[in-house]
């Protein structure tokens, strides 16, 4: 066995700037969770005991208590109400359906396939080149238009996302082939990337660091492998890595190539 | 072997308890695949619809009467025998056979020349839906047909009485049914 | 109602003719041998889909061999499974291929030909006639007819293994364009759910009619036992939501072998080159079409579990059950808002994210009648005098068991919470509790309280006892690690979780998990030779071995074709257990006053 396998327990890191707010309704709801679970055992257990068959006991034929039984549905109700509008609805609009004012955020577009998760930043200029489906081969994997001027200062990168601290990211995802899910546990929260769909996700970190990035969701055989790193970095580490990737890319270009994908076997 | 109505809890009798039941699932699948079509042709950009020319809509007008006309044979055929008069009975069954008979014969028509046209199963989400919507409503009217069939064999038989005639009813819930779905899918496919 | 056989629909042989092997055990129409046939398949197809887990957790206890694995010296389980499998296990590890072919088949098997045919087609056919004291069901072939196309779509389903490309391996949940452009094994899923649904189809028609139309004199829907409550619910269900299914799988199908592009977007690039296909089409379309089924589905699976429960309480509690307009309100409720919760499996879809919000209301509200069900079940053992046999220690333990699973559905059906949560292993966690400790071990009471009827003799209850804790202790060794093992953030349906090194900290836990699954599974022995042995050297009985007051107990064990030598009359209500004044402590609902 591996000694860094652990029997870990509770919840990862958190390093968004949500994820508290994420991580106190987890714990709440779990308080309230074991709080029924508790207080019904011990009823249960108690009833096991208490109405046990044995010498001079008797079952009783009428019952009573039949409205007071739909106290605890009408608590549950009650908090679960509650829970939605005080938390729900507002945390779900401010995460998923609006993003942080573009201006203020970095945005990457995230073209996900089997098995690699392709970045492109828009560089110095702000505008992302053109991506076409006829473009894309091998070497080329998001069909970037060379000819297009905004490409030139465009950054794409594999399985990497480098991304300053204490500013929101915003990804604008789509994949190429099947339905793919961008997870990074530490900032709680994911999105599938739907081939023919533009879905978002934005995070801003706080921790800096290095933090996984995994596949939650069956792409086929390479899901396992399909990992990438946010690297979480200061403004100023973040401007270097850029200029330098820009310096590199007048060379060659990035010319790793994916994973084929497994043969098209459909009929 | 009788059709004797039996008392049941609630009235109706076990088969038509049974054939409702079987429509209310009919209407499910359908109505699972024409909720598709709808959400794919309002949302999506690429359901290209043919021009209105290629669709051929008078003959499907044509078509569409042939089969309502037939659901409404069916209703004399069902009267006729409240009656128990088994010629009349056989004489509007058979016409409800013709009725879906010629449906199905303007169908392969439509098929054959629309195919031709470039309308395929795979040339574009429109096609597809078109075959797999009109292709299934098909299938369920070749088997009214087969259960038709069955009506008229047992019927010149004596099968059914006034008092019962229990498979003639269901029968003919089947095929309003079939009616009614065709009475869908000919606007949203055709006109709108 | 003169006699037994005005209950409509005419048998294909008339009584008391000696009939052939074939006719009377075969292509049976009698319900009893129907429920039976059904009930035999579906453990076995159980025991099947239990199997191919074993060797998934076999893979997920040590997913990677350690630093000092040496090839030359396997341990035993690992050269055989390396004998049995040597290129899908190669020194026993597995590879993704077959690891996504055991997933998506499992899941399958268990729900399809598993648990529902079990909980609603095996106990349904068998107990429910009797129940309402009808002969049989109101469409006898059209049964039969059901039994078979679920054997042959069953086999169909099993028979993809052997496809080129292997058996399905897109999930159970086939979510396309993954499933569209799958190997040829996911075209058999497809085929052979189509049959099943078929089968399904056909049984959910009986089950309405025969417990609309052929209850007995005087058993009104009032005095209708629970479970024919949930069973006719859970037919409901059936017959409205599968078919939408099918629909999904004709597309699904279409786009397999046909060439359309029902699921495929524009511009699809599968491989280097763009996916030769008209396009225009929506992934997320399946999803919808696939959930709209599958959430009805689990209260498929959970009803018919509740049901059986709400029974053993009351017959072994020797009380009417709490609130029983209360209990079949509920079971009502709930199978109306399970058809509208579905895309609670679907908040991070890419569906619109405003549907999110009605989703979660709705879901959350569903919670409530199930809440109100087990409150019911609760209350119903305050003031009895509880029997611990067998099935009801199988039936007490579904209470906490099923609550567990029910209250790790709140944070997922929460979709701030779900964003963290969704496609984690607590998922796995959350539904193998209901299902698992929850709904089997409810079916597994239920085998013990009606084999009696069923063969005329009694599962030995030493036996039993052993089964039921090696069966709840070691199921919570298995699933609760697994709630642990989500909240940390490891997704579901990695052949090698140890690839990713944000679960690492909680791999340990697959190593419990792998060996409690292991212990479950020899745990079961006990059971299937109990099963076996009592069929022959059980405690023999009569009518009525647990004293119980419903109609299944009013007639011989095992009964004869035809069911009752009389059509039964009903003066009261399915629980009247402890009646004051009563000279015995149960009075059968058939019983003159």
């Amino acid at each position: 066995m591996n000694e860094e396998w652990g029997y870990e327990w509770g919840l990862p890191l958190a390093a968004s700037s949500y994820a508290a707010d994420i991580d106190w309704l987890m714990w709440l709801l779990h308080a309230v969770m074991i709080f029924i679970f508790v207080a019904w055992g011990i009823f249960f257990v108690y009833c096991l005991f208490r109405y046990r068959a044995r010498e001079g006991q008797t079952a009783v034929y009428h019952q009573s208590g039949e409205s007071a039984s739909f106290i605890p549905d009408g608590l549950v109700l009650a908090f679960e109400i509650w829970l939605i509008l005080a938390f729900g609805i507002p945390l779900w609009a401010a995460i998923k359906q609006q993003t942080p004012p573009v201006d203020e955020s970095l945005t990457v577009n995230l073209i996900g396939q089997q098995f690699a998760w392709n970045f492109q930043y828009p560089g110095p200029d702000g505008q992302f080149g053109r991506r076409e489906a006829s473009l894309v081969t091998a070497e080329n994997a998001i069909g970037l238009d060379p000819d297009d001027p905004a490409s030139k200062d465009d950054i794409v990168t594999i399985n990497n996302l480098n991304v300053p601290i204490d500013k929101p990211t915003i990804l604008r995802m789509t994949s190429k082939d099947v339905i793919h899910s961008f997870q990074v546990t530490n900032f709680r929260n994911k999105q599938d990337l739907v081939p023919g769909l533009e879905t978002m996700l934005w995070f801003e970190p706080t921790v800096a660091g290095k933090y996984e990035i995994g596949c939650a969701q069956l792409c086929g055989l390479g899901h396992t492998k399909m990992v990438g790193n946010v690297f979480v970095q200061t403004q100023a580490e973040f401007d270097e890595w850029q200029k330098q990737q820009l310096a590199e890319k007048t060379g060659t270009a990035d010319a790793r190539s994916v994973l084929p994908a497994t043969t098209d076997s459909r009929s | 072997m009788s059709t004797a109505i039996a008392e049941t809890n609630t009235g109706i009798s076990n088969a038509k308890l049974g054939i409702w039941s079987f429509l209310a699932s009919e209407i499910m699948l359908f109505g699972g695949l024409i909720s598709a079509y709808v959400i794919l042709r309002s949302g999506s950009a690429h359901m290209v619809m043919p021009p209105r020319s290629m669709m051929g809509v008078p003959l499907a007008t044509f078509n569409t009467f042939a089969l309502i006309t037939s659901s409404v044979t069916m209703v004399l055929a069902l009267a006729a025998i409240q009656e128990g008069n088994i010629e009349k009975f056989k004489r509007w069954i058979l016409c409800t056979i013709g009725g879906g008979v010629i449906f199905l014969a303007v169908k392969a028509y439509e098929y054959q020349h629309k195919w031709h046209e470039g309308i395929t199963l795979s040339s574009n989400l429109f096609g597809s839906f078109y075959y797999t919507l009109t292709g299934l409503h098909v299938i369920h009217v070749i088997g009214g047909l087969g259960l038709m069939t069955y009506i008229f064999v047992a019927g010149s038989r004596g099968r059914f009485t006034p008092d019962s005639h229990d498979r003639v009813e269901c029968a003919g819930l089947y095929w309003h049914f079939v009616d009614l779905v065709w009475v869908i899918l000919f606007p949203i496919l055709y006109l709108l | 109602m003169t006699d037994a056989h005005a209950h409509g629909g005419a048998h294909a042989h008339g009584h008391g003719e000696p009939q052939g092997f074939i006719w009377k055990y075969v292509f049976s129409v009698d319900h009893k041998v129907i429920g039976i046939q059904y009930l035999i398949t579906s453990l076995l197809f159980l025991l099947i889909g239990f199997t191919m887990m074993l060797l998934m957790r076999w893979q997920l206890a040590v997913p990677t061999p350690a630093d000092d694995f040496d090839p030359e010296k396997l341990g035993m389980i690992r050269s055989l499974l390396n004998w049995i499998f040597p290129e899908s296990m190669p020194f026993g590890f597995m590879d993704p291929v077959f690891y996504n072919q055991l997933g998506a088949m499992h899941g399958t098997i268990m729900i399809f030909l598993g648990v529902v045919p079990l909980g609603v087609a095996a106990f349904g056919n068998y107990v429910m006639p009797l129940q309402i004291g009808a002969p049989d069901m109101a469409f006898p072939r059209l049964n039969m007819m059901s039994y078979w196309t679920y054997l042959v779509g069953g086999i169909v389903i099993m028979s993809s293994f052997l496809a080129d490309g292997g058996a399905p391996q897109s999930g159970w949940t086939s979510y396309a364009p993954l499933s569209v452009v799958a190997p040829a094994g996911q075209t058999y899923w497809l085929i052979g759910m189509v049959i099943i649904i078929t089968s399904s189809l056909f049984g959910a028609i009986n089950f309405i009619v025969t417990t609309l139309n052929m209850r007995a004199k005087g058993l009104t829907l009032g005095r209708m036992p629970v479970f024919c409550w949930a069973q006719l619910v859970t037919a409901v269900l059936l017959l409205l939501a599968f078919p939408v299914l099918e629909a999904g799988a004709i597309l699904q199908l279409l786009d397999r072998v046909a060439g359309t592009s029902f699921y495929i977007p524009k511009d699809m690039i599968y491989g280097a080159t763009v996916f030769p296909r008209a396009g225009g089409g929506s992934p997320i379309l399946w999803q919808h079409l696939f959930w709209f089924l599958a959430h009805p589905e689990v209260y498929v699976l959970l009803l018919p579990a509740m049901g059986i429960v709400a029974e053993i309480i009351a017959t072994n509690t020797r009380k009417p059950l709490f609130g029983y307009k209360e209990l079949v309100g509920s079971m009502i409720v709930i199978g109306i808002l399970s058809f509208v919760v579905w895309a609670h499996h679907m908040f991070l879809s890419g569906m619109r994210t405003s549907l999110a919000n009605l989703f979660v209301t709705t879901t959350m509200t569903i919670s409530i009648p199930s809440v109100a069900v087990l409150t019911c079940l609760l209350l119903s053992l305050r003031g009895g005098t509880i029997r611990y046999n067998t099935p009801m220690l199988f039936a007490l333990a579904f209470l906490p068991m099923f609550g567990i699973g029910g209250l790790t559905g709140l944070p997922l059906g929460f979709a701030p919470t779900d964003m963290h949560l969704h496609d984690t292993y607590y998922v796995i966690g959350h539904f193998h509790y209901v299902v698992a400790p929850g709904s089997l071990i409810a079916l597994l009471g239920g085998t013990y309280y009606w084999y009696p009827k069923m063969f005329g003799r009694k599962m030995n209850e030493t036996l039993g006892k052993v089964h039921f804790w090696m069966t709840v202790i070691p199921m919570n060794f298995v699933f609760f690690p697994m709630l642990i093992q989500g909240m940390y953030g490891m997704q579901r349906r990695l052949a090698t979780p140890t690839d990713q090194w944000h679960n690492l900290p909680v791999q340990g836990w697959s190593m419990m998990i792998g060996i409690a699954a292991a212990v479950l599974m020899v745990g079961q022995l006990p059971f299937l030779f109990n099963f076996v042995w009592s069929l022959k050297n059980g405690e023999k009985v009569g009518e009525n071995p647990w004293n119980a007051t419903t109609l299944e107990w009013a007639c011989p064990s095992p009964p004869p074709h035809g069911n009752f030598a009389k059509e039964p009359e009903v003066f009261r209500g399915p629980y009247e257990y402890s009646v004051p004044g009563h000279k015995t402590d149960y009075w059968p609902q058939d019983e003159a006053a």
